[in-house]
């Protein structure tokens, strides 16, 4: 069936514009998707295709893209990591905390912000790679310490962070948004780990078949642990970010974010069952996220409907993508 | 069971034929005017090596493939056979390698899945499934209570039930794909006599095996396709030398083409004192030592559950070990330390290819490169280009038939995955080759490309551990035979002195020395180690 599928779509390329558009969507996964996404956005509303607006797209994905990007390497090697918004969370607080009280110069209270979520990560990964609890239940347990500790360090209410940290939220020569820059350079990053890296390249053989790659000289325990704790580090990183756009640490913030995280590397065409996934890929999830969230706030649709828009396309987006696989074998 | 003459076929009427049936799959031409005929009261052997297009034709006779080209006509009527109903339909019932059982359900519900008798009210008639699941269980002289889930059968007990099932169609064609593939000789017995009642009774059977010495006891025609061409039918009396010759398009001289090198050189492994207790009965291993050096082929053989791949998988450094050393050019290697024993020369063809020696998903190259991605890596970079060029001088080394190396290794037919498994180790710089099962499921030809590929080893000075059920494999193939039976190193039989009887004999001993107390029973239990061996000859 798979074969034919595939061969009918090769042999007519397109009687109408619906069924092009259909197959060049099938065909190119994800972003076909986003255009698909945009095109029926700039439609509705004449003010999406504004370069400003375009930018707010990119400032309001950087967040959920940095967390997710982390979150593609847990996936890929077949784990799950559901503390990445309290991690976040944790993080900034640190570093408005450290800096604000602890009265460390800043470049010292951010890099200790870095090594708490790195050491957050490890930590889960450690309850993974060693005390074999499933990385469900131990990112679970990380999900409500993290948050929990970050309450407890900044008493419960916002901790301002300091004006150099503010200005990752700033605007560089008036219109290009840093947060996109930094979500640029940690994609950047995350490609090159995921094609590059000696990690990287375990994560697919761990994620493929944990066994085989044990048996090949594969560390497995070792290449989990850098795994999760580059979650955490890519966690802290938008935690930071985050915090720096709102100019305070918040306790609460980026609660649910981990399942944006989760639903942007699925969209993007990451198995759960591990060993695929792109940071390319988790970008246009990423994406795709934002533009609808951007395209519905300019129609004025209610957050309640959004909520529900939100779920729809994450099930129609993985649909898709598996039914592009099938017809591919 | 009409009395029916039972050896000549020839007056059974046409129930199926597939004229020039041709299927394409992107890059793979798996069918290419593939002809066969089936008579009602015939057994039609199926014959081909792996990826000759046995699986594609009957899944194209059970609905699953459409052809491209070419008719299939049933009772000399074209039909299209388009799914799993429309087959059934015409009476045509498939027993496929992969059992579709649902392991929480019963026997009997699993029996008559989809199907089963209803009372008046609509709900399942529980004495009627009963009953008539224990018919067909007795038909298959299968003998476990049909209320048993079917998640606590063996794998035998698992391929009979599956048969039973086929059985209660009441088919008028039946296709076993490899049905004796994981029966005991006392099953594939049962197994025979069912088969022949069906023939008897005018049903006709397409019978894949990759058992040669079935063919002559079972068969009355043999359709051998090659490369998915249909190339000759022969009666099933032809010889196994011409039927080989019919499957692979060549002579292979010699089945086992060992090279026995002059001199072994020196020692490269030594194993002294390998321990490891169970847990509660016995230990899995005890006390194991010997030698291999370079240039040797050593086989390791024994029953399954002699404790042969624990050894293996200790001394790789897989799984721990209680006492012992493990040397390695005279250096002692850490236990449970899979890198240290790599970084020593030491490589592991585990018995499970699909489950432990690929990455199933991941392309040719990542699959090859897996055991060399440390070295691959400077200043914590890959070098992908030098990644891409060992993998594509390996896999043209070993000729892999693949079409790209982004290919997956899922895709591969069982002889080339094992090619990749095995050159995963070369680009590793192996020394010393442990060998699991190396040929398990897969068809002659690829089997002698990688004996072939253990003697290029040997006369590279390198040497090779392997353990196989399979004895004349085993004999044929290494300098040295060991023994293992229940954990303990019972003999070590070379030159004229390794013969199977000899193997057995050793193989089923007591390990204790206490030999001349169960000597009478040994023949007995030779039988059944036979029969375990040949049943743990998974297709």
């Amino acid at each position: 069936m798979s074969a034919e599928a595939q061969a009918a779509v090769v042999r007519m390329p397109g009687n109408t514009p619906g069924q092009w558009f259909s197959k060049a969507v099938l065909r190119n996964g994800p972003l076909g998707g986003l255009a698909a996404l945009v095109v029926v956005m700039a439609a509705l509303s004449g003010d999406f295709l504004n370069g400003q607006n375009l930018l707010n797209v990119g400032v309001q994905a950087s967040v959920t893209a940095i967390l997710a990007f982390g979150v593609t390497f847990v996936i890929v090697s077949a784990g799950i990591d559901l503390s990445v918004g309290s991690v976040a969370a944790l993080s900034a607080t640190v570093v408005a905390w450290a800096a604000a009280s602890g009265g460390l110069p800043v470049w010292l209270a951010v890099l200790l912000g870095l090594a708490v979520g790195a050491g957050a990560g490890l930590i889960s990964g450690a309850l993974v790679a060693y005390g074999r609890l499933p990385a469900f239940i131990a990112t679970l347990a990380m999900l409500s310490v993290g948050r929990g500790l970050a309450l407890v360090i900044s008493g419960g209410s916002p901790v301002a962070v300091p004006s150099s940290v503010g200005r990752l939220g700033d605007t560089l020569g008036g219109w290009l948004p840093v947060p996109v820059l930094v979500m640029a350079a940690m994609g950047l990053i995350a490609a090159l780990v995921l094609a590059r890296t000696y990690t990287g390249r375990a994560m697919f053989a761990i994620g493929g078949n944990e066994e085989a790659a044990r048996l090949s000289g594969i560390d497995v325990r070792r290449r989990k642990l850098v795994i999760y704790a580059l979650s955490g580090l890519f966690a802290a990183v938008a935690g930071i970010v985050l915090a720096a756009r709102l100019t305070s640490a918040q306790p609460q913030a980026a609660v649910g974010y981990e399942l944006d995280a989760i639903a942007a590397v699925v969209i993007g065409g990451a198995s759960l069952s591990g060993g695929s996934g792109k940071a390319s890929g988790t970008l246009i999830g990423a994406l795709i996220l934002a533009v609808l969230r951007n395209g519905l706030n300019l129609l004025s649709v209610s957050a309640f409907w959004q909520q529900v828009a939100t779920g729809l396309v994450i099930a129609v987006a993985v649909l898709l993508d598996t039914l592009r696989r099938r017809s591919a074998r | 069971m009409t009395g029916v003459n039972d050896d000549v076929p020839d007056g059974g009427r046409e129930l199926l034929r597939v004229a020039g049936v041709t299927k394409s799959f992107p890059g793979v031409r798996a069918l290419d005017g593939v002809d066969l005929s089936l008579r009602a009261g015939e057994v039609h052997v199926l014959l081909g090596e792996n990826g000759a297009g046995k699986s594609t034709l009957i899944k194209m006779l059970s609905g699953a493939h459409r052809p491209d080209e070419g008719r299939i006509l049933v009772d000399g009527q074209e039909t299209a056979i388009h799914s799993a109903q429309d087959a059934e339909r015409l009476g045509i019932a498939t027993i496929h390698q992969e059992f579709n059982l649902v392991p929480g359900l019963t026997v009997a519900e699993n029996l008559f899945l989809g199907r089963q008798p209803r009372t008046r009210l609509g709900l399942i008639d529980r004495r009627a499934l009963h009953t008539r699941a224990a018919q067909l269980l007795r038909r298959v002289r299968l003998d476990v209570p049909v209320t048993v889930p079917v998640r606590e059968l063996g794998i035998a007990q698992l391929q009979m039930v599956e048969i039973a099932k086929a059985l209660s169609l009441d088919a008028r064609v039946l296709i076993m794909d490899e049905p004796t593939a994981v029966l005991t000789s006392e099953e594939v017995g049962t197994l025979f006599g069912i088969v022949r009642e069906l023939r008897a009774s005018g049903t006709g059977v397409i019978f894949i095996t990759h058992h040669l010495e079935e063919i002559a006891a079972l068969g009355d025609r043999v359709t051998v396709l090659r490369d998915g061409r249909s190339v000759a039918e022969v009666p099933a009396s032809t010889g196994e030398n011409e039927l080989i010759r019919l499957m692979v398009g060549r002579d292979i001289a010699e089945q086992y083409p060992r090279e026995r090198p002059g001199a072994p050189g020196a020692p490269l492994l030594r194993v002294r004192g390998l321990t490891r207790g169970g847990a509660g009965k016995g230990p899995v291993f005890r006390d194991v030592g010997f030698e291999v050096r370079a240039g040797e082929v050593v086989g390791l053989a024994g029953l399954v559950g002699a404790g042969r791949t624990e050894v293996a998988r200790a001394l790789f450094g897989v799984d721990r070990y209680d006492a012992g050393t493990v040397e390695v050019d005279g250096a002692v290697l850490p236990p449970g330390d899979v890198q240290a024993a790599m970084r020593a020369g030491l490589g592991l063809v585990p018995e499970d290819r699909k489950a432990q020696g690929l990455v199933l998903d991941a392309s040719l190259q990542d699959n090859l490169t897996l055991a060399r991605l440390r070295r691959d890596t400077r200043a914590g970079l890959v070098d992908r280009g030098a990644q891409r060029r060992a993998a594509a001088e390996v896999a043209g080394r070993l000729k892999v038939r693949m079409s790209g190396l982004g290919q997956s290794a899922r895709t591969l037919s069982g002889g080339n995955q094992q090619k990749i498994v095995i050159g995963k180790w070369l680009l590793a710089g192996t020394r010393l080759l442990i060998l699991d099962e190396p040929t398990r499921g897969i068809d002659v030809g690829a089997k002698v490309e990688i004996y072939r590929l253990v003697n290029d080893l040997t006369a590279a000075g390198c040497a090779v551990l392997m353990i196989s059920s399979d004895l004349p494999e085993v004999l044929g193939m290494s300098d040295r035979v060991l023994v293992m039976a229940q954990g303990r190193l019972v003999g070590e039989l070379s030159g004229e002195r390794a013969t199977q009887d000899a193997v057995i004999e050793l193989a089923v001993r007591p390990p204790d020395g206490t030999d001349g107390m169960n000597r009478t029973n040994s023949t007995d239990a030779g039988d059944r180690m036979q029969s375990a061996m040949e049943g743990s000859d998974v297709g």
